[in-house]
């Protein structure tokens, strides 16, 4: 019991460096990484988890260097297979915090197998998924997050290639918090961390980011002061939609489709506004969300668009171990070899 | 019916039988249940199923049909046997395919109530085998089983088809009866099989009887066999199939280490069992994770690897294909991996339920890079057991990923396995790394094994991955000289295993003319074979390989000692490749790849050509 107090008392206070790993940090100058890492070293110390029980998982790209900068455990995979990897990892040892630092091609491509069946079996894992639009490592060809028609190295006379949508993606396949947010808003940024940090479940974080080499000013029109408001409805729990400089805009419902309605017309007010519930289990809300980015005019949705708990594979797993164990006792060897027919010579 | 007639036993040391029916007869389900019957009468035996990728194919078809093989016996048996001396054929299909398989003078029992029309031009025949002398000279005994079976169940409330599908139980019956079995075993069967469907469990019963007093009053069966127990080495035994075993193996590598066990997998044919029946052994913490892919299968055991558990993931040939890249990643990070590919014909989808020796190059060899690891193979199905545990014993001493080859024919083919004392077995020590002072990822030991840190462990966080490491830190390193080192020392680690593994064992003369090296599957095969040319005065020596990379210490000194080496293998000649480039060897080579093990035959006669005049002096 003594000793139990003395653990708590003699618990460290981290702070943000605890969790820089020190090693020289190599992306690109501008890179918007460098924002995201920054911001979850900045919220690493509020997990309320002690160091040796977090790992971070990656896959392959320029995102899937992360956890060499992160003083935590950490395993760089390969291509496309850090959701498998990290499946593993915490159903060996559930007291683990799993993380997934992954990219646009590396979850979306090639990975997308192992993000759906994660997130349909709502698997405790929070993945960051950094979204540039582009393959950076590779040197500049288009992804599956392209937009359509895409001038890029591998696509000179621009993609015919529809884009995945990731909230889609993560949302049809059963996730249970989903949030999208900016590499160039900080504050936001960390309250996404935290939350999917807290979030008992598949957690799948949309970072937009810029690459400044291959693909830059992909989202400026979202992140820059002067176009931002227009361009951004941030998505707050219980509140209506609104958006612009004044927030003179809003988003009305009209039957299945959102339209943009003007607050100062006379005609509309704030009452008429479409209200956020992001607990709402119903998909339908988030795919109505989700598909503003389609929709030309309309601002991008920035935030959480859903969050419920649901029964967890890793959980549910440990919970039928327990259960036999306490139905059948707990396995020996002798039970193990002994429990066929089995015949004695002498 | 017939009169009580006075029916002789008569003695015999073993006996073949087939069974053989559409595949939806229920034939690997009535072999069986003989398996397990014999099993417990004491005999030896030795079981091979043979049965078509489609699990219904069209009924009466002969691409549908579908026979279990068991041999037994009182004395010590290694194979399957090759020509059974009793055929079982619930159908002309069935006859027709198996007919050329079977000894000259052997018993055929036929269902002759499926001998019509329709059925015989579905096999292909012209006329009606059972009436055209076709058969003569075999000894023929027709049963009406469906019509017997119908009458058995008259008065139960089932429908016409629940009726006739319990015509299996009646030539199992009659087969319990010829061969003077208990038919308890798989009475005590029928009932919790069938504990919720008390009619179904009730219209078995009674055909199992009604089959074996069938045999007891018709005077068409004038004779019973009795096979005496074996005289095997004295303790407790169990029929084991090697999927079984293998998995069997695992849990127990598990016990002995105080570690995990996670397997993950997607299911593959015929490596599945080993995921069915680890799944039943939650009690032992075991985790199978059915994955959504065979490369999610491997790495998320490599997770749970990194993460302390003993990471496994079962599979075939196109799994293994799936899994090779992630196979690099564990040979990088020197993770403890256990792999077991149980091999079948490829390439491609080939023949997913025949057996084949094929993928020994690919397991040796088939990543990109400089990639070794351990590879080891199983002999029989009761040896899938005991290199369960090996492969896990050297992937966790070595940290390295272990292919352990088994194949269709051990997978699905079965024998007695004399159950070790858990202290017999060898010791699975293990120790996490804890020390914080001094650690370093990639700092070795005196075999070159790094140590394992798992996380959770305070104050050793510590980054791994794919990149190459720097020697000793395990920081990323791109340096030239460097990558040279660290490619040696993966090498060096597992060409050490050599030190904790057994040399091969000559049997017979430890020098001479011929010696003939085996390895995996054909061990049984071989070594029947070896008797016969002994006991007909032929002089060879046998060894047989069951670690392959790296191969025992005494293999070169081995092979020196004799002028030729015959290598019997299922498939081109891959270990004779490796043979003849490592040791600079010659090689005669005896390959078959039908999808079929050899028969004893086969390799007798070849061992004998070999020879020659001089046998062997």
């Amino acid at each position: 019991m003594e000793n139990k107090i003395d653990e708590v008392v003699a618990d460290v206070k981290y702070t943000a460096k605890d969790f820089s790993s020190g090693l020289e940090v190599k992306w690109c100058p501008g890179c918007g990484d460098y924002s995201i890492l920054a911001q979850v070293q900045r919220q690493s110390p509020d997990f309320g988890e002690k160091k040796e029980n977090i790992v971070w998982i990656s896959g392959i790209g320029c995102s899937s260097r992360f956890p060499y900068y992160m003083n935590s455990y950490g395993f760089h995979t390969i291509h496309g297979r850090a959701a498998a990897i990290a499946t593993g990892v915490k159903l060996a040892n559930q007291k683990l915090q799993v993380w997934v630092a992954t990219g646009d091609g590396d979850m979306l491509s090639i990975g997308g197998n192992h993000f759906i069946h994660a997130c349909r079996k709502n698997v405790n894992l929070k993945i960051v998924m950094f979204n540039n639009r582009i393959y950076g490592l590779t040197k500049g060809q288009y992804s599956p997050t392209s937009e359509k028609g895409k001038i890029t190295k591998s696509s000179p006379y621009g993609t015919v290639d529809w884009p995945f949508n990731a909230i889609k993606v993560a949302t049809g396949s059963g996730a249970t918090f989903v949030a999208r947010t900016l590499d160039r808003d900080p504050k936001h940024l960390q309250d996404m961390i935290s939350r999917a940090a807290k979030h008992n479940g598949l957690a799948f974080i949309e970072v937009y980011q810029n690459c400044p080499i291959f693909n830059d000013g992909a989202f400026f029109p979202l992140t820059e002061k002067e176009t931002k408001p227009d361009n951004v409805v941030y998505l707050e729990h219980g509140k209506p939609l609104v958006f612009g400089v004044n927030k003179e805009k809003g988003i009305m419902l009209d039957g299945l489709n959102p339209v943009i309605i003007d607050l100062n017309d006379g005609k509309h007010s704030i009452n008429d506004c479409f209200v956020h519930d992001e607990f709402d289990e119903n998909p339908t809300r988030v795919f109505l969300l989700a598909r503003f980015t389609d929709l030309p005019g309309f601002p991008t949705p920035i935030g959480v668009f859903r969050q419920f708990n649901k029964a967890t594979y890793d959980g549910d797993y440990a919970l039928q171990i327990a259960n036999v164990k306490a139905q059948k006792g707990i396995g020996t060897y002798e039970k193990l070899m002994y429990s066929s027919n089995t015949w004695e010579v002498n | 019916m017939a009169q009580e007639t006075e029916k002789v036993i008569q003695d015999i040391d073993e006996v073949t039988i087939r069974f053989a029916g559409d595949s939806g007869d229920g034939m690997q389900l009535t072999g069986s249940q003989f398996t397990d019957t014999t099993a417990v009468v004491g005999n030896d035996l030795s079981t091979l199923p043979d049965f078509p990728a489609e699990i219904r194919a069209p009924a009466g078809s002969l691409s549908g049909v579908s026979g279990f093989q068991l041999h037994f016996s009182n004395s010590d048996i290694q194979t399957p046997g090759d020509s059974p001396d009793v055929l079982v054929a619930m159908n002309p299909a069935a006859l027709k395919v198996n007919l050329r398989d079977l000894k000259d003078n052997a018993t055929i029992i036929v269902n002759t109530n499926s001998f019509e029309l329709k059925n015989l031009k579905l096999a292909k025949f012209d006329s009606n085998p059972l009436e055209d002398g076709s058969l003569s000279k075999y000894n023929l005994i027709p049963v009406p089983l469906t019509q017997l079976t119908m009458s058995a169940l008259e008065d139960l409330p089932l429908s016409m088809k629940e009726k006739e599908k319990c015509k299996n139980f009646f030539a199992l019956g009659i087969m319990y009866w010829m061969y003077n079995r208990p038919i308890e075993v798989t009475l005590k069967w029928l009932e919790g099989k069938f504990k919720k469907k008390p009619e179904i469990m009730e219209a078995n019963k009674r055909v199992l009887q009604a089959g074996y007093n069938y045999g007891d009053t018709t005077e068409i069966f004038t004779t019973r066999y009795d096979v005496k127990p074996a005289k095997l080495p004295k303790g407790v035994y169990r029929n084991v199939s090697g999927n079984e075993a293998a998995a069997l193996g695992f849990i127990t590598a598990s016990l002995k280490s105080g570690l995990p066990l996670f397997l993950g997998s997607y299911p593959i044919t015929p490596a599945s069992e080993i995921l069915q029946e680890l799944s039943k052994y939650k009690d032992y913490g075991v985790t199978t994770f059915q994955a959504e892919d065979e490369i999610s299968g491997i790495c998320s055991a490599i997770g749970a690897a990194f993460a302390g558990s003993i990471g496994l993931t079962s599979t075939s040939g196109p799994g293994l294909s799936l899994k090779t890249e992630a196979l690099g990643l564990a040979v990088m990070t020197e993770l403890p991996l256990v792999v077991i590919d149980v091999q079948r014909g490829g390439p491609s989808t080939g023949l997913p339920t025949k057996t084949e020796q094929a993928d020994l190059l690919q397991a040796m060899f088939g990543r990109h890079g400089e990639a070794p690891l351990a590879v080891i193979c199983a002999s029989s199905p009761a040896d899938c057991f005991f290199m369960a545990i090996e492969a896990v014993r050297i992937a966790l001493k070595f940290m390295t990923p272990v292919i352990l080859l088994s194949d269709g024919y051990l997978a699905f083919g079965s024998e007695p396995l004399k159950i070790p004392k858990l202290e017999e077995l060898p010791e699975i020590n293990i120790k996490f790394r804890t020390g914080v002072e001094g650690f370093y990822p990639y700092l070795r030991d005196e075999n070159l094994v790094r140590p394992w840190a798992i996380p959770g462990t305070p104050g050793l966080e510590h980054r791994i991955g794919g990149l190459e490491k720097k020697d000793i830190y395990g920081s990323i390193s791109y340096e030239p000289e460097n990558h040279e080192i660290m490619i040696d020392k993966r090498r060096k680690k597992i060409d050490n295993i050599k030190n904790i593994i057994p040399e091969l064992v000559v049997e017979g003369e430890q020098e001479g003319e011929l010696l003939v090296l085996s390895w995996g599957s054909t061990y049984g095969s071989i070594k029947e074979a070896m008797r016969n040319v002994k006991a007909k005065g032929y002089k060879a020596s046998h060894a047989h390989l069951r670690y392959i990379n790296p191969f025992p210490k005494n293999l070169a000194e081995v092979l020196g000692k004799f002028k030729k080496v015959l290598l019997p293998e299922l498939n081109t000649g891959q270990m004779a490749f490796l043979i003849k480039s490592q040791f600079m060897v010659d090689v005669i080579q005896l390959n078959k790849y039908q999808g079929q093990p050899f028969k004893i035959s086969e390799i007798e006669n070849k061992i004998i050509e070999v020879l020659g005049g001089n046998n062997g002096k």
